[in-house]
């Protein structure tokens, strides 16, 4: 029981780093990005070659590739996102070229490192197994879950209390009003992205070192994962976005656990669902009221 | 007009070569003994996807038709091989066929390399009435299904696991297991149906059966609520790219039981990326690289000599060529097309280096499967 507790908080930290990215462009733009997920596929690889071509220490590695990240989000929202801002039909015509766009990075990377699984170097990060009662946790696990944490401070943090932070808010609030009071819009939402993807790219190296496996589909699995924890938590909400990852991930632990693994995907689309009917805005959503 | 003319006199040109030559096609043989030959098609994935099952076939069959060559063991006939790509693909598989039995009027087929081109290509050879010999095709269903004109001398997944499993229990005294598998690919399905099989007929109690789908890459619930379940043996169906992982997390929670994969496990990028964790992993496989019978020893001895590595599928192509040679002895020394079919269908325990080797009624390999373990990094026979 306690092992499948600290598997469930271990692949809920994963799931929640990833979805701060996600739910914050959602909540700046009302867009969602179906290019995170690619993002943090390429940020694992970059991490990789990082690591095992150029032979960086993995704690330098993850800075790099999460800045690598973050560029690659002003790519996308350049590319992908901005010529199509203040279209009529923006939301949708976004969500396409962000498809688009991910199908372009998964191609590279097919190009680039092939269709096998590659991992990281045996010993990048030492995986001394720490013993508590009953249950293995390793040293790895224990450094993620922190880091990811650490991270989602941080981005709250950053939202609260600096000016950035307000701009963002403000911004998400309402553009045009924000663009009257004077805030440089179209940096703010790069930043926005920046930040974003720096996030969803440190997710990508943490999954892929905690797994052991980097190939061009490892974002396919987490992409659906994601967008169920941004619903669960509220669209746009970072905090909801946390809790709803850890939810997820113990919902998932404790289904195999209970139930089956055949079941797992079942029962937590089942949760999300049944948000949805009883409480439309997510755990700690906002009412809709402000988009009046 | 003047097409016409050339051509004429092409053909002419070849009548008098062909003439002159007698048995001019067959190249390296020396006609003046007067003997006859054997001609083999060799349909083989030489580039495309299966190339590196394709070379190290073209390999194994080259060394057993010198050995059989020089041993003279079928009467005074010598084996004439025409290796041609089929490019790993149904197409280029066809047109290759198309050219063996029309244009080099081979008498038997070898090959090709993949499943998915045999099962269209085999029809034509069948339509034909010509022999095919799969070296390789280990589809459960359908490939020998398409008619009496096509053998095959490798197993079948459904024929290795339940040797693996029947070999492992002996040799490790389990009584329990449990069972992890992919249950969205149809092959790693059909590993798992034959793995429970196995395993009820061995009398070996599965205390847990937990399933995964391959865009997965954390396996920490399952294997966590295996562990819990203490079984004497962890047996896996699933792809190259899940094996490893699921390995490797099975290991990092603790688990310290013996592990028996399926095919997926069969494939020297599972070593590498599972590292250390793979030691100890059981994996059932057709060849049994560490014996010492005389056929085997042979064989590797001849690779060896060749500059090639020996492995399960040069192994399966040189024991095809040692089959067909065994049937023409069979047949008298008659190398035609419906001789060497009827022949085929008697060898029995013929000693090759995949074993002892008969066909079954419905022309399907027989012989004994092996089980390799990691150890050291590389697969050992688990002797």
């Amino acid at each position: 029981m306690g092992q499948q507790a600290i598997n469930g908080i271990f692949l809920g930290s994963i799931y929640a780093l990833f979805a701060v990215g996600y739910t914050l462009v959602f909540g700046v733009l009302d867009i969602l990005n179906l290019a995170h997920q690619a993002v943090f596929m390429l940020c694992a690889f970059t991490a990789l070659a990082f690591v095992s071509g150029l032979r960086l220490h993995i704690a330098l590695a993850l800075p790099l590739a999460a800045i690598v990240g973050g560029l690659l989000g002003i790519l996308l929202e350049r590319l992908a996102f901005r010529p199509l801002r203040g279209r009529a039909d923006s939301n949708i015509s976004g969500l396409i070229s962000s498809l688009a766009a991910a199908t372009i990075f998964e191609s590279f990377a097919l190009q680039m490192w092939g269709p096998d699984v590659s991992r990281f170097p045996f010993g990048t990060f030492p995986d001394k197994p720490i013993h508590l009662g009953a249950a293995t946790v390793s040293a790895l696990q224990l450094t993620i879950v922190a880091i990811a944490i650490a991270l989602m401070a941080l981005l709250t943090g950053l939202l609260s209390v600096t000016p950035l932070g307000r701009q963002i808010r403000a911004v998400a609030e309402s553009p045009r009003a924000a663009r009257i009071l004077g805030v440089d819009v179209d940096r703010v939402i790069a930043w926005s992205f920046f930040i974003s993807s720096a996030l969803g790219g440190a997710a990508g190296v943490l999954f892929g070192l905690a797994f052991n496996s980097v190939s061009p589909d490892i974002g396919r699995s987490i992409e659906l994962k994601g967008l169920a924890v941004i619903i669960l938590g509220g669209m746009g909400s970072v905090a909801g976005a946390v809790v709803a990852g850890f939810v997820l991930g113990i919902i998932e632990v404790f289904t195999v656990a209970q139930i089956g693994s055949s079941y797992r995907d079942a029962v937590s689309f089942g949760v999300l669902f049944l948000i949805l009917l009883v409480r439309p805005r997510g755990l700690l959503g906002h009412s809709a009221t402000r988009e009046a | 007009m003047r097409v016409g003319r050339w051509g004429f006199l092409f053909a002419v040109a070849v009548s008098i070569a062909a003439c002159k030559g007698g048995g001019g096609a067959a190249d390296a043989g020396t006609p003046s003994t007067g003997g006859k030959t054997l001609k083999i098609g060799a349909a083989l994935s030489l580039t495309g996807a299966a190339a590196v099952y394709g070379n190290t076939q073209k390999n194994g069959i080259q060394a057993a038709t010198d050995a059989v060559n020089s041993s003279n063991t079928m009467g005074g006939v010598r084996i004439d091989v025409v290796v041609d790509d089929d490019a790993s693909s149904k197409e280029q598989g066809i047109n290759v066929f198309q050219k063996f039995i029309n244009q080099d009027k081979v008498s038997v087929i070898i090959g090709p390399t993949l499943s998915t081109t045999a099962t269209a290509a085999d029809p034509l050879a069948q339509q034909a009435k010509v022999p095919v010999l799969a070296i390789s095709n280990t589809a459960p269903t359908g490939i020998t299904d398409i008619g009496d004109y096509i053998f095959r001398d490798s197993l079948t997944e459904a024929q290795v696991i339940p040797g693996a499993v029947k070999k492992a229990h002996q040799k490790l005294g389990f009584k329990t297991a449990a069972v992890l598998y992919g249950n969205d690919d149809v092959f790693t399905k059909a590993g798992y149906d034959v793995m429970k099989k196995a395993l009820d007929s061995e009398g070996v109690q599965i205390v847990e059966t937990q399933t995964f789908a391959k865009p997965d890459r954390d396996f920490n619930a399952q294997l966590t609520a295996i562990k819990g379940k203490n079984p004497g043996i962890l047996v896996v169906s699933a792809l190259a790219d899940n094996a490893a992982a699921i390995v490797v997390q099975a290991r990092q929670l603790g688990y310290t039981g013996p592990i028996l994969g399926g095919n997926g496990f069969n494939s020297p990028a599972f070593i590498k990326n599972a590292g250390p964790a793979a030691e100890g992993v059981l994996v059932g496989t057709s060849w049994n690289s560490a014996s010492n019978d005389q056929a085997n020893a042979a064989f590797k001895e001849a690779m060896q000599k060749r500059g090639a590595t020996a492995d399960q599928f040069s192994a399966q192509a040189y024991s095809g060529v040692l089959i067909l040679a065994e049937a023409v002895r069979k047949a008298g020394s008659k190398t035609g097309r419906d001789d060497v079919k009827a022949a085929l269908a008697q060898v029995k325990d013929l000693d090759t280096p995949l074993g002892k080797f008969s066909f079954s009624d419905k022309r399907d390999a027989q012989h004994e499967p092996s089980v390799q373990q990691v150890k050291d990094g590389k697969f050992q026979i688990l002797q």
